[in-house]
Order: C-alpha cells, then structure tokens, then sequence
C-alpha cells in the first residue's frame, strides 16, 4: 500500500526489517513450543533413539579381539592363510603374553564365546588352553607347548578365524542374520544346516501379509457396520470391539490355546458335529496356522479402528448419489465407497503389519516350529544364547526391512492417502 | 386440522393423469408419529414443482420417498402412470440434486458426468458427446478434468446439477441445492436451474425452506406444514390468496389482527378485532358467525393516503412507532387496534410523505386484500 511504495525489503514500523521482527516476535512462542514438548524429547532421546543407536553400533562392533589379544593381532598382520601353514613361533609367543594377561583378567572365555559363533571348537580351545597357560615353560618353544595342549591350534582355520575377525568393526554379524558367514577364503554360504534367519524373515513377512489381509476381511465389514449403524448402537459394538484391549495379551493367547489344541474346544465340536473323524483331529495350534489365527484375532482391532473413522467421515449421500444416477448397489460400493475407504484400509493394514512383522508373544506362544517369527529368535539371542551382535543385526535388519517396505508402501498407495481418523 | 389441500389449480390431484402422483401416502419412521400424513399431489409432465416448508415438515422426506431411498408406509407413488414403490431407487431413473452435490470426490468432473453413462453401459464416445454438451450446458466444459475439490460451490452446484442431467432423466429432484451458496449466485442459479428446466422440458421436484427461491423459480408451489400440504398453488396465488393462517404467515410478511366473526355474507363479513373494532374482511377460512378469526393483510397493501383509499373504505387510528428507510420502500411500525406489530410498507414515490414516530395517522385497505383466515 501506500507505505510501502520505496523499494527493496519491506519493514517494520521502527525501521527494522520485517522478516527480523517477525522472527523476533516468533522466537518467544518457538521457545514456549520447544519446552512445552521438551520432556517427551528428553523421554524418547534417552529410551528410544539412544537404545536404536547402541543396537545399530552392536551390530557391528567387535573390538573384543583386538582388545584381548593385542599382540597376536599385530603379529598375525604378516601371516597369510593362503600359505595354508599355521603361524611361526613369535605369534605364538604374542598369543601366551596375551593369553596370559587374558586369564588375569579373566577376559579369555568371552573371547572363546565370540569366536565360537564363527567357528565351533573355539570356547573349548581358549578355555582349555587359558587353564594350562600359567604352568607352561616361557623357556619353550610356544608353538610346540600350544601343541601339546591342543593339536588345533595347528588348523590354519582357527589362526584364520582370530585374523579375519581381528579389526574393531565387522560385517560377520549382518551376514550371519543373512545366513553367511566371513571365513579367511572371504564371504560364503552356511551349510544348509545351518541356514535359518533367510527363512525366517520369509516367513515373518509373508505371514504378517496373511494376517494383515485376514484382519481385512474380517475388519472391513465390522467397520461398515458400525459406522451405519446409530450412534447409541455403535458405540455399545464398539466396546466389544475394544474388549480384548482390556484383556491380557496371554491370557487371550492361552485362550486360544485352550480352543486350538487338539484336544480342544474346536476339534472336540469339529469331531463331535461328524466333520473330522477322531484320528484326524486339525492341528491349529503350535504351528503357522495357530500364529495367524491368534493374531489375526489380536490385532484386528487396529484395523478395524481406523477404517471406521474413515469409513464414519464418508457421507451417505455419495452412496444414495450414485443409486440415484443409476448404480446397482453393488456397482454403487466398488466404484464410490469403496475408493473413498481406501486410506482406512492403508492406514490399517500398515497398522497391522507392522506390528505383526515385529510380534513376539504370540508366536513364541502358539506359533510352535512353523509358527515363531523373526522377533523370537531376535529374543533367543538377546536372552538365551547372548549372542548380543547376532540379535542386534537381525534387529537391524528388521528396522532396515519395515522402512523399506514403508517406502514401498508409499510409493504405491502414498502416505498422503494413509488416515487414521 | 385443516384439510390437507386446499385452494385452485389442482389439476387431477387425485386422477391417475400426473407424471407424478403421490396417492394417499403416509410414512412413519419410528411406528409412533407420522411424519408424513396423508398426502395426495399430481404433478404434471414438464411442470417445475416446489415443496416448501420449515425444517420438518415432511418435505424432503416426500422427496427421498419419490427417489426411493425411503419407503412409504401407507399409500402408492406413481411415475408415469406405474406404481414405483417396489422399484430400487437405481432403477427408477431419476436424477437428483443433493443438498451437498455429493460429487464423488475421488473422479474428475469428467468422471462424475460420465459415471451414470457407463453404469447404462453407453459406448465411449457417446458417452464423451453426452458429458461434453452436459458440461456446455452449464457452461464448464474447460473443468472437465478437475477434481470437485478444486472447483468453488457455484462450479460445485453447476457439475452436480449436470450430473443429474446428463442421463437425460424425465424427472429431476434437488434437495436444498443452494443451501450452500451466498445470495447474489444462489440469484443466479436460481435463473440457470428454471431456464434448463423450461429448455429441457423436464419435470423438476425442488424441495426447498427459501420462500423467494419458491416464488421466483416455480410453477406450482406445495407448502408443507406438519406433515401435510397446506396448499398448492401457482406462486401468485399463494402470495396472494393464502388459505390458512400458516401459509399466510410463511410466504412473505404478514400482518394479522385476531378477533371473532360477527356476520357472514356472501364475499365480505365483519370481524369484531378484540381491541373492539369491527373491519370488514374477506371469509376465506371461516365458517360461521362467533368463530375465532386471524385476519391477514399484507403490509404493502396497508393504505395511509386517503386519497388513495376507496371511497368510504374503512379506516382505523394507527400511531406510528417507528420510521425505517430501506431504499426503494419506507417501512413503518404502527400501534393498531393493539398490537404494536403492525407493518405498513409504503412505495419511496416522490410525493411519499416521511413518517414520524408519534404521529397519528388513519390507516385502511380494501376488504378484498384483507383475508379472515383460521385463528
């Protein structure tokens, strides 16, 4: 306007320019912002991003070796496992220093523990020799003492073994979630014995897709229902929808326990309705089908949730609208309700399968053999085998897979038709 | 209860020669109230029917009954002559307006038109031919690939409305259809829809609450009042010659003084106003002499200027309370007989005088325009 007619930045009535003072008069309400949500930043900083952070970094983190065994590391750098010979008598010699002071600090077993994951025979071979170590003749040679005590400390392998995973940082953990290993000769496949978490990831995501499509077709129509029904009426079906909420995760999968089993509720009516003979009860439970059954029933109320707060957002009128133009009822659903319901269902299905392709109890419960997920064996190594690294690395990879998959998702359905009421 | 039609042009309300015949219906949603009593209409091919009345009145129930979304609970509807009760709303080929557009927000413009089409299974370029002229016809034949999302409540009316016309339906309903737009467009859409209407020779069923939007647009207008009609009529009639105090009080201003019936005679009687006074009227709803009465008059034929009253018309002392100038007319508030209600219009002509407030002027009308009605 009229005040304004000079050229160049506008400003503000005492001269300073008007993006300054209008940074200036936000600043207070940023800050008010910034404190209000402080506490909850603090909270996920310190129990959510920093615990994501040290998984990622155990992952790959191996400094154990070069931290025992300091001289043998140096010493071996000259050794090479092409010759096919094991190491001269000054490696030897670093390796009893350092297993000396190993045993002192009683570090030696867990260095026995982490190479055993690469090669079985390991903790026995440090254990063993950690017991001799102090009654053995520095005046010797080494190299025929270790002999002695084991003659596998004259496999090149296990000399193989301590350089190859002699640096601070590895990749063996990530390749083992993938069912390869790092061996002196390079990147290989496991022996198929040994193969599983490929597997497993498999089937963690083909059966969180059954789920989350079981969820659907179940879902859907509750949804519909309840969004035209009367309100009065809607919410009463509405607790029920949200009753197993208000019931314990265990006890719902103990119930389903109790109905699945052979001997159960299910198979008991099966049988005695003629349908099944006797002897050829169903197995539903302790394999994949008791996994999906179970969670299906878990986790259907995150989908039906959020279809019914879209589906509660479309107007009858569209529907009335379309019947009116000549739509068969049929017709009238798929190419106008439908379509319109579409970000209920990407909200929910997205929902629902990423929480199943991260769930635990259920599957440890009644998922049996055929029925565990990823997540259990991410939990044997936390708690079980202690297998720290391993565990983080399929955990990684996890975390790594569900953002792709969210990327994916995007890209098809976009995150922008994604409504959660 | 006053009978549930009432007044002139009601060609074959009760024959069978209507395109659209409602035939004694009744409808009842909850088994306990009628919302819907006893209603009996003929609407004639081509004709431009309005049902107008407050919110609740029964109208748009009557029109979702023709449309099929409802179904009535007592009585036949007739669409050329057929019974359509036991015909699902997508088979009765009727388009209709919504109060919303209820424009599928998900396809473009071009979509929408052409979704009636493709449902009829009509061949691509018909169909493109017949979403083209609909859209020329509202004048949006550039919009054709916009979402109804990018497009203003006007754009929004026009697409609708096209919608419902591009199937080429005999009849047409609209629900409200410019509840949602300001003054001057709803003006001129009100201009649009009758010129189409009167272009396409359609039957047009327009359920509305806006009694201008009745007045200017229709042909016949129904008002509706408890579940009932309260009369039918062209629009000048009903402005005109209400038949009851209802549509009297409903369609347009209205003064009403009440008193009781003295004495009937042929086209005139005398009311005995309870301040006293005894007016001549015009016995439109009244029966007998001792009868309670709503005598109604219409401020713009209220008089002041005795030389503009009839030779002996009756008069009566008014004092005036207050003085609106409005532009084309002066509005005068007037203590009369009472009341303290009472409106006078008066035309701004040169020679107008300006009212002041306490002045005493002798106001009167010719009986004709002053209707005694049911109390």
């Amino acid at each position: 306007m009229s005040d304004q007619t000079n050229s160049g930045p506008v400003v503000a009535a005492d001269g300073r320019p008007l993006k300054q003072s209008l940074q200036r008069a936000l600043r207070r309400e940023k800050l008010r912002a910034l404190m209000l949500i402080a506490p909850l930043l603090i909270f996920v900083l310190i129990t959510f991003i920093a615990p994501i952070g040290d998984m990622l970094f155990r992952s790959v983190e191996n400094r154990i070796v070069s931290e025992t065994l300091p001289r043998t590391v140096i010493a071996l750098e000259d050794w090479e496992y092409e010759s096919g010979e094991i190491p001269g008598e000054p490696v030897f010699a670093a390796l009893a220093e350092d297993l000396r002071e190993a045993v002192k600090a009683k570090t030696h077993t867990r260095l026995g523990t982490r190479l055993n994951y690469e090669l079985t025979g390991m903790s026995s071979l440090f254990r063993q020799v950690g017991r001799k170590i102090r009654r053995m003749d520095p005046e010797q040679p080494w190299r025929e003492q270790f002999l002695k005590v084991n003659k596998k400390w004259g496999d090149p392998e296990v000399w193989g073994v301590i350089q190859t995973y002699s640096s601070p940082i590895t990749a063996g953990y990530f390749l083992n979630a993938v069912d390869l290993r790092l061996t002196p000769r390079g990147v290989e496949q496991r022996p198929e014995s040994e193969r599983i978490y490929l597997m497993l990831f498999q089937r963690t995501i083909l059966l969180s897709a059954l789920i989350t499509f079981m969820t659907f077709l179940l879902g859907y129509p509750i949804a519909y229902l309840l969004s035209n029904l009367r309100m009065k009426t809607a919410n009463i079906l509405m607790i029920l929808v949200l009753l197993p909420f208000w019931t314990s995760l265990l006890v719902r999968t103990s119930a389903w326990k109790v109905l699945l089993q052979q001997q159960g509720v299910v198979n008991d009516v099966l049988v005695w309705a003629g349908i099944i003979a006797d002897d050829q009860r169903l197995e539903l439970i302790n394999n994949a089908t008791g996994t999906v059954i179970a969670m299906t029933h878990i986790l259907l109320p995150f989908m039906i949730l959020p279809l019914y707060s879209v589906m509660k957002t479309i107007p009858p009128s569209y529907v009335r609208a379309a019947k009116s133009l000549g739509a068969t009822p049929f017709t009238a659903f798929r190419r106008v309700y439908f379509p319109q319901s579409i970000p209920g269902i990407g909200a929910g299905a997205i929902l629902v399968f990423i929480l199943a392709i991260g769930y635990y109890i259920t599957p440890a419960l009644v998922g049996g053999r055929s029925g565990t997920f990823i997540s259990n064996r991410i939990a044997y190594h936390i708690s079980v085998s202690l297998n720290w690294g391993l565990g983080a690395a399929l955990g990684a990879l996890l975390l790594v897979l569900v953002l792709a998959l969210y990327a994916l998702y995007d890209k098809i359905v976009g995150i922008d038709n994604v409504k959660l009421g | 209860m006053q009978p549930q039609i009432m007044g002139g042009s009601l060609a074959g309300a009760t024959g069978g020669d209507g395109f659209v015949v409602f035939d004694h219906v009744q409808k009842s949603y909850d088994g306990e109230v009628l919302v819907v009593k006893d209603l009996n209409l003929s609407i004639a091919r081509g004709e431009f029917l309005t049902m107008l009345g407050p919110s609740g009145s029964g109208k748009t129930t009557c029109l979702m009954m023709l449309a099929g979304f409802e179904t009535a609970t007592h009585g036949d509807i007739l669409l050329d002559g057929k019974p359509i009760n036991n015909i699902p709303p997508h088979k009765r080929g009727i388009g209709m307006v919504f109060q919303n557009y209820a424009l599928f927000p998900h396809m473009s413009v071009g979509e929408n038109l052409s979704f009636p089409l493709e449902v009829r299974n009509i061949g691509k370029a018909e169909r493109e031919e017949k979403v083209r002229r609909a859209l020329d016809m509202v004048q949006m034949g550039e919009f054709v690939n916009r979402r109804p999302a990018q497009l203003s409540g006007g754009q929004q009316q026009r697409i609708a409305l096209a919608r419902a016309l591009v199937f080429e339906p005999e009849l047409v309903l609209m629900d409200e259809p410019l509840g949602a737009l300001d003054k001057q467009l709803r003006e001129h859409m009100q201009f649009e829809i009758t010129r189409l209407a009167h272009d396409l020779g359609i039957t047009v069923v327009y359920v509305t609450h806006d009694q201008t939007e009745a007045l200017t647009m229709s042909d016949n207008v129904a008002v509706f009042d408890d579940g009932r009609i309260q009369q039918l009529d062209a629009p000048d009639k009903l402005y005109e010659e209400p038949m009851n105090s209802f549509v009297a009080q409903f369609i347009g201003e209205n003064n009403t003084l009440s008193g009781v019936v003295q004495q009937i005679s042929g086209d005139t009687c005398t009311v005995r106003l309870d301040s006293g006074e005894v007016i001549e009227a015009n016995p439109v709803n009244v029966h007998a002499p001792g009868e309670r009465t709503l005598v109604s008059i219409r401020p713009e034929r209220v008089e002041y200027n005795r030389a503009r009253l009839q030779e002996g018309a009756h008069t009566l002392r008014a004092e005036v309370l207050e003085f609106i100038y409005m532009g084309d007319v002066f509005r005068t508030r007037l203590r009369v007989a009472g009341r303290e209600d009472f409106i006078m219009k008066t035309r701004n002509a040169p020679d107008a005088e300006r009212l002041t407030p306490g002045q005493q002027i002798e106001i009167g009308w010719l009986p004709r325009d002053c209707r005694a009605l049911d109390a």
